[in-house]
């Protein structure tokens, strides 16, 4: 087991320091038709007391992602590549032993329908107790008494009584709240939230938005937001990584990656919302659809979609590269994305006209 | 505002269910709505899950029968009505459903369930030739191929569905097309396809719209007015600007706020964070249904329903709020009923 990360007291994790690093992520699926790659060297990182957050349209392989972090990809799925490290440990070099002890209490993960992440014939207290029994050896009794802990913790009222409940009992919105419970039982590093909030009403969306921040802040806990909410991302992320067909095709800094961004795919999802256009008046959409993932193109992965095609586009793929003109910069990102130096995350977009992409 | 194609006066639905905690069998899933629909207008209909707007569209194309209050369509009211005259008032509202996977029958071609509706409104398009015909035209009306009626469900990407889902709305030529969360299963991109061609068709059809969706944003782009509703009751409703800029309810407000916005400059920003979560409609709160989660709530709240207040908006259309407490004194106009809306 690698230990680089020695320096880092037990506990909390320093503000702003790199939790989670992951470089050249890919993961292939067995199908009937042959193998397909759904995730294709995909790489960020995420850092304590930040929320970096995952985007993309349904099919581009984000929660393909989050499974791969967590280990708990389904049996047809491969990991095909990549180095994961967490708090300074190579996950990958980890036996699936080693991995439950250590990946246990330092990830916890969210998942987006409550209801089916949730076992409806065991109580709330014993899954959200299970975590203590497991990975603290607490008796029963001591688990249930950290589970009603717990549901304080993330604002379930009357938890005393509560904990005896079934999770049919429970509005969705306090599901969701018993699934962060759980996630965040053991004060993990990174926390993981794969659409937390898709299936709940704005209202109850802005409460757990809420609880999650709080939680953040308090445990010093990396997030790794999974989303297809534009507005999601632009109010609870610090930086943003836009996937296309199992690639990330840009990222960086949300407030950049937004105001300027430098890949197509951003650029025209950003003006498919439905904002600063007058009612009624036509919006611009990305015409088509994403490429099937048996018949995922040579060359650039948007390049059926993308306004600005050109030759190289259909043979050469490009690379995530920096997007900033200034040398310096340019030198300075590169160092940030290969995890060289853990200053702020750097400015990368996969495009061959990125610098050209807001001349037209 | 046009004259109101349809009219919404009164409408209360209960439905009896089982034995709730407090022994309460009575669901009141309508309370008294009132709202109208101009020709050729968008109503956008917001609200959280379970405050009864599925109810109503369902009600609007009598899959429900209301308990009391009446849906007036250019003067008829068709509770009651029979055999010819009730399905000509079938034909003149359609729904297009949320999930446009679910909603079309996987065994069925495209052209098959875009003819479908004309098996019983036969008077419509009654030769075979007329039929085939305007199946190829509703095809090329929302963005498909005519090649593309042999196809099957299943053949067709999650918006090219929705796009046949709307065909099939148009299929009998109807007045007023519901909308259920047409765009909410939708991905991003996609969205914006679809809401542009709804666009297109009510420009070129002169439809009106009822487009019920919990995503703010897409209210307020396709809606003319808007009304929220709460608990089984619109507690506001006005002109989408007025209604979205200035609320006057603080449930709207709170709505509003709690909706994520896109600012591509990255500011965070405080915002209304409502506690607690809709009350079960088994066991409403009395007075106010929002005082329980108010934070202009007083003692009046609790004993006294508040009655709906017509305001004058200053682009002269009239705004409607069921509040005691309203955010903002804009003055007041006398005693007017509940069907401003």
């Amino acid at each position: 087991m690698k230990t680089a990360a020695q320096t880092v007291l037990p506990g909390q994790s320093r503000a702003h320091e790199v939790v989670l690093s992951v470089r050249g992520l890919a993961v292939d699926i067995r199908t009937h038709r042959g193998t397909v790659r759904a995730v294709n060297g995909v790489g960020f990182e995420a850092r304590a007391g930040e929320t970096l957050a995952l985007l993309g349209e349904s099919g581009c392989g984000k929660s393909m992602t989050a499974k791969a972090l967590a280990g708990i990809m389904d049996p047809v799925c491969d990991l095909a590549g990549g180095e994961v490290v967490l708090n300074g440990t190579d996950l990958g070099a980890l036996t699936p032993k080693e991995r439950l002890k250590f990946a246990g209490p330092e990830l916890g993960i969210v998942f987006q329908d409550a209801l089916t992440a949730l076992n409806p014939v065991y109580t709330v207290g014993t899954q959200l107790g299970e975590a203590f029994r497991i990975h603290r050896g607490l008796s029963a009794k001591e688990a249930k008494v950290q589970a009603i802990e717990l549901m304080k913790r993330v604002g379930i009222p009357e938890p005393e009584s509560r904990v005896n409940s079934y999770p049919h009992q429970f509005s969705g919105g306090m599901r969701q709240r018993i699934l962060i419970a759980m996630a965040v039982a053991l004060d993990p590093r990174l926390l993981i939230a794969d659409e937390p909030t898709t299936a709940l009403d704005v209202t109850v969306q802005a409460q757990i938005m809420q609880l999650l921040r709080k939680l953040r802040e308090e445990g010093q806990m990396a997030v790794v937001l999974i989303t297809h909410d534009l507005a999601v991302v632009a109010e609870e992320a610090d930086s943003v990584a836009v996937m296309y067909a199992g690639n990330v095709v840009e990222s960086g800094p949300v407030s950049e990656v937004f105001s300027d961004p430098r890949h197509p795919y951003t650029k025209g999802l950003l003006e498919s919302v439905p904002v600063h256009v007058a009612r009624g008046a036509h919006l611009k959409s990305i015409a088509g659809s994403p490429p099937e993932i048996h018949d995922i193109p040579a060359g650039c992965v948007y390049q059926s979609r993308c306004p600005l095609v050109q030759d190289i586009c259909l043979s050469v793929r490009p690379q995530l590269l920096p997007v900033n003109e200034r040398s310096a910069d340019v030198q300075d990102d590169a160092d940030n994305y290969a995890g060289a130096r853990p200053s702020r995350p750097g400015r990368v977009a996969a495009c061959h006209f990125s610098k050209e992409i807001n001349n037209v | 505002m046009s004259e109101p194609l349809l009219q919404v006066d009164g409408l209360c639905k209960t439905f009896h269910v089982a034995k709730s905690a407090s022994g309460n069998t009575r669901l009141k899933a309508l309370d008294g709505i009132n709202l109208t629909v101009g020709r050729g207008e968008t109503l956008g209909l917001v609200g959280e899950s379970g405050c009864g707007k599925s109810t109503l569209a369902r009600t609007l194309i009598l899959l429900e029968t209301p308990d009391e209050g009446t849906v007036t369509f250019e003067g008829t009211n068709p509770f009651g009505l029979r055999g010819k005259e009730l399905l000509s008032w079938r034909r003149r509202v359609q729904m297009v459903f949320q999930d446009p996977f679910a909603s079309l029958n996987a065994r069925m071609n495209a052209g098959d369930i875009i003819s479908e509706p004309w098996a019983t409104h036969r008077s419509l398009y009654p030769s075979s030739r007329e039929r085939e015909a305007r199946v190829r035209e509703l095809l090329h009306m929302v963005g498909l191929r005519p090649s593309d009626a042999r196809k099957c469900p299943q053949e067709f990407s999650g918006g090219q569905r929705q796009r046949l889902g709307i065909a099939r709305a148009l299929a009998l030529n109807p007045d007023v097309i519901i909308l259920d969360e047409p765009v909410s299963a939708l991905d991003l991109s996609v969205q914006a396809q679809i809401l542009n061609l709804l666009n297109d068709l009510q420009q070129e059809l002169g439809v009106s719209y009822v487009f019920i969706s919990h995503d703010l944003t897409v209210v307020r782009h396709v809606a003319d007015r808007v009304a929220v509703m709460y608990l089984g009751r619109i507690i506001e409703t006005g002109a989408t600007e007025e209604v979205f800029d200035r609320p006057r309810h603080p449930y709207t407000a709170a709505l509003m706020s709690a909706s994520p916005k896109l600012d591509v400059t990255g500011a965070k920003r405080d915002r209304i964070v409502l506690q607690g979560e809709l009350p079960s409609p088994l066991d409403p709160p009395s007075g106010c249904r929002f005082r329980t989660r108010c934070w202009k709530a007083q003692d009046v709240c609790a004993e006294m329903a508040p009655e709906p207040r017509v305001t004058a908006a200053p682009d002269g259309g009239l705004r409607l709020t069921e509040c005691h407490f309203p955010l903002e004194t804009v003055q007041g106009l006398t005693g007017a009923t509940a069907t401003a809306g």
